[in-house]
């Protein structure tokens, strides 16, 4: 038996959520999961939210994790952890990306970008983990690797073995920029 | 070995795999990557129609022809094409046709959340609905069949989560693509009154055949366990009812109309309590009520926006079916979490067109694509937006009914809406001798929907070259003397053009030519710098609402990683505080 795990994925769009998606199901399908994804397109990728939800179990109904009950989130920006962090459930695990992306209405000076996300994530989420995957991407060889280094930071806390999600890396990303996502997806596995 | 294909991706499998000959459509969300995924494994010859009316008519046409046929559209695209499928009801098919409708609850990308269950109710033709990607694919195949079984067209209605979710699906082995017999039929097919008042009853007549096979068909399946509570529900619901109430009877609804009457009498009775779950309207809740069964439906579960697992989960609670979940964790004391609205790309070249009509205060008719963004703050350059081509129309009867509005009206539309259905509202301010100014935002794609092809593109669905729409001849030929074309990059030539035209009492269309700044993978130029000595704080450059551009401690800023270079915000700036970087994206 399979223990199911709900994650939830959100950042902003140009962010390589949609990648980080197509890694994890591609690993869980290895593991022999029943999976169902759920993402919405359209409006949302004019620089909107993004919020892909993934779920693993032996037999899976609603493509739709419910709020408070998803194991798992992994947030590309701080700002978008914060929206979504009621959808964690009590025990959760949660990998936040240190970036922040300031949303045109606090550019415009219409609202404010709250103080101390990470703090506050941290006070609510015992061993919550923040890291700055965008300065271990361009260590790698390339900022646009941020999603890989995310992604391999929420594997390690997964029950899926590091082979299975090495092969599905290998699977989806293309072969010229393999090596730095393999170096990225490390980076984000090893990560403090 | 299964894999993971969205609706949308095992829709198109299912066209495959079902022998499908034609497939048309025009893009909306959710619907857009049926059509997309056909034309990528180039095994059927498929087009985007200019409109969905012409979708459904090339459809009708493929069917007539013997072949079978899918069209695709999103909700309200079958409102553009409710003309021929009214009567197509009455006709039937040669070829299978399966006409998939795309409805969006929740509004995530649409303009409206009707409900078409009725539209096919109204039609009197069958509808098929799946609760997630196999049946989905499966149902492509059972409503080709049926729709040949009982001369009918048949609508496949999917939601935006059955489309957008991916689930696990097990391909199949394509039929061989067979071609019936074309006979000249004018009792069947030429609806004239006499014709057509046989095929009315006739009509009637498969409805009442469709009746017994909405009793039988195994997609209506009843999942008989503890007999306290059933639930009667279709499509996602299904799935959600699913996880919650686990051991609970479920009458699953995959063919709602017509129907299974008698089984869910039949279920009704066997069950001590019955709920009806449907997303939307009480589409199968006033049927069940007619026929006298008692139940609990949309006075629990609302009928308004999309259902989601902890909506029903509260719901059930409150019904006193699932104890209250104490477990979770309370964010009671989580910050103000400011919203992240979609917004016009950097470089987009709509940004420009609506801060200038803002600036002129004119009042704006609005259409449907990327540039409805163009109504939000801080560029709140557009006053109204309805349906695809409505701007035209709307702008000549606000001038015509209110004389103070001539001269201070514009109708905005993009080029694929001018295509669906903006030409006929042209026309008709010219025949009409009306003297609406049109600005066609041109961006030579449709963008929304994520760059689709369309009649003035110069390429087809197929990849291949297609003769391309000349807007200004086109415009010139209905009738408009005054056709002018602008670089909505240039700011002072497109406010001079706009005034000049909205004076000038005659029909005029304003051509605002620069394609989608997704469309190239460069950008415009170099990202631009704020010169910190010269900005003077002002904050005129944030009514663009570029995402590149912020003011932090009485300074502007571009973010050179978002800046496109398009150089808008160096137009609007009176200290010149904004200058072209020198090489700062390389």
């Amino acid at each position: 038996m399979r223990n199911p795990v709900d994650v939830l994925l959100v950042g902003v769009g140009g962010q390589g959520t949609i990648l980080a998606s197509k890694v994890l199901c591609a690993a869980a399908r290895s593991a022999g999961y029943d999976i169902k994804m759920s993402e919405i397109h359209g409006m949302a990728q004019r620089g909107g939210s993004v919020v892909t939800q993934v779920r693993l179990g032996e037999k899976v109904h609603s493509p739709l994790i419910e709020e408070g009950k998803a194991d798992v989130i992994l947030a590309f920006e701080q700002l978008e952890a914060l929206r979504l962090l009621p959808y964690l459930k009590k025990g959760g695990t949660i990998v936040v990306n240190k970036q922040t992306i300031a949303p045109v209405p606090v550019l415009a000076g219409l609202a404010e970008y709250p103080d101390n996300v990470l703090e506050y994530i941290s006070s609510k989420v015992p061993g919550s983990l923040a890291i700055d995957a965008l300065d271990k991407a361009v260590e790698c060889g390339n900022a646009k690797a941020a999603n890989v280094v995310l992604l391999g930071a929420m594997a390690r806390n997964m029950p899926i073995d590091r082979e299975i999600w090495e092969q599905a890396l290998e699977n989806t990303v293309p072969p010229k920029f393999l090596e730095v996502n393999k170096k990225a997806f490390a980076a984000g596995y090893e990560a403090e | 070995m299964k894999e993971l294909y969205s609706g949308n991706a095992a829709i198109a499998q299912g066209a495959l795999e079902a022998g499908v000959t034609l497939a048309a459509g025009y893009p909306g969300t959710p619907s857009t990557e049926i059509l997309e995924n056909i034309a990528k494994n180039k095994e059927i010859y498929c087009e985007w129609a200019p409109n969905e009316k012409v979708a459904l008519e090339v459809g009708i046409g493929s069917s007539l022809a013997g072949a079978r046929t899918l069209v695709t559209m999103k909700h309200v695209g079958v409102n553009v094409a409710a003309d021929p499928l009214m009567t197509f009801a009455y006709t039937g098919v040669n070829g299978g046709l399966v006409l998939i409708s795309a409805d969006d609850p929740g509004m995530h990308s649409s303009q409206n959340e009707q409900d078409n269950r009725y539209f096919a109710k109204f039609a009197k033709i069958p509808i098929l609905e799946p609760s997630d990607s196999q049946e989905a694919k499966d149902m492509v195949r059972q409503g080709l069949e049926l729709s040949e079984l009982m001369d009918i067209p048949v609508m496949l209605r999917i939601t935006t989560r059955v489309a957008h979710s991916q689930t696990l699906v097990a391909a199949g082995e394509p039929v061989q693509r067979e071609v019936r017999n074309y006979q000249k039929d004018a009792k069947k097919n030429l609806m004239v009154p006499a014709f057509a008042r046989m095929r009315r009853i006739d009509l009637d007549q498969r409805l009442e055949k469709l009746r017994d096979y909405s009793e039988s068909t195994p997609v209506n399946k009843v999942e008989l366990q503890d007999k306290k509570v059933g639930v009667i529900t279709s499509g996602i619901s299904y799935q959600y009812v699913k996880e919650l109430l686990p051991n609970t009877s479920i009458f699953k609804i995959g063919m709602s109309n017509p129907l299974p009457m008698g089984k869910i009498k039949e279920f009704a009775a066997a069950v001590d309590k019955l709920y009806v779950v449907e997303e939307l309207e009480p589409f199968m809740e006033e049927q069940l009520q007619i026929e006298g069964i008692d139940l609990v439906g949309k006075e629990l579960f609302p009928a308004t926006g999309e259902f989601t697992p902890e909506l029903l989960r509260q719901k059930f609670i409150q019904a006193g079916e699932l104890a209250s979940d104490s477990t979770e964790q309370s964010f009671d004391d989580l910050p103000p979490v400011p919203g992240r609205p979609p917004v016009l790309c950097p470089g987009c070249p709509h940004r420009g067109v609506f801060y200038t009509l803002k600036k002129l205060k004119l009042m704006v008719t609005g259409d449907i694509g990327c540039y409805t963004l163009g109504g939000l703050p801080p560029l709140e350059g557009i006053d109204s937006c309805v349906c695809m081509g409505a701007s035209i129309g709307m702008a000549h009867g606000a001038e015509k009914a209110v004389p103070e509005l001539r001269g201070r009206t514009v109708a905005v539309i993009g080029d694929s809406t001018f295509m669906h259905s903006g030409i006929t509202g042209l026309l008709n301010v010219v025949y009409n001798q009306g003297n609406s100014t049109v600005i066609i935002v041109d961006n030579r794609t449709t963008a929304m929907t994520g760059h689709q092809d369309h009649p003035a593109t110069g390429r087809n669905l197929m990849g291949e070259k297609a003769p391309e729409v000349d807007l200004e001849v086109l415009c010139r030929a209905i009738g408009v003397k005054r056709v002018k074309v602008v670089d909505p990059l240039d700011l002072e030539q497109l406010k001079d053009t706009v005034k000049t035209e909205v004076a000038d009492p005659g029909p005029s269309v304003i051509i605002a030519r620069r394609p989608c700044a997704l469309l190239s993978k460069e950008p415009e130029g170099p990202a631009i710098e704020v010169d910190a000595d010269t900005c003077e704080g002002c904050k005129a450059c944030l009514r663009l609402s570029c995402p590149a551009i912020s003011v932090t401690d009485d300074k502007a800023h571009v973010d050179p990683n978002t800046c496109n270079g398009c150089g808008v915000c160096m137009q609007v700036c009176k200290f010149g505080a904004m200058v072209k970087g020198g090489n700062a994206n390389a």
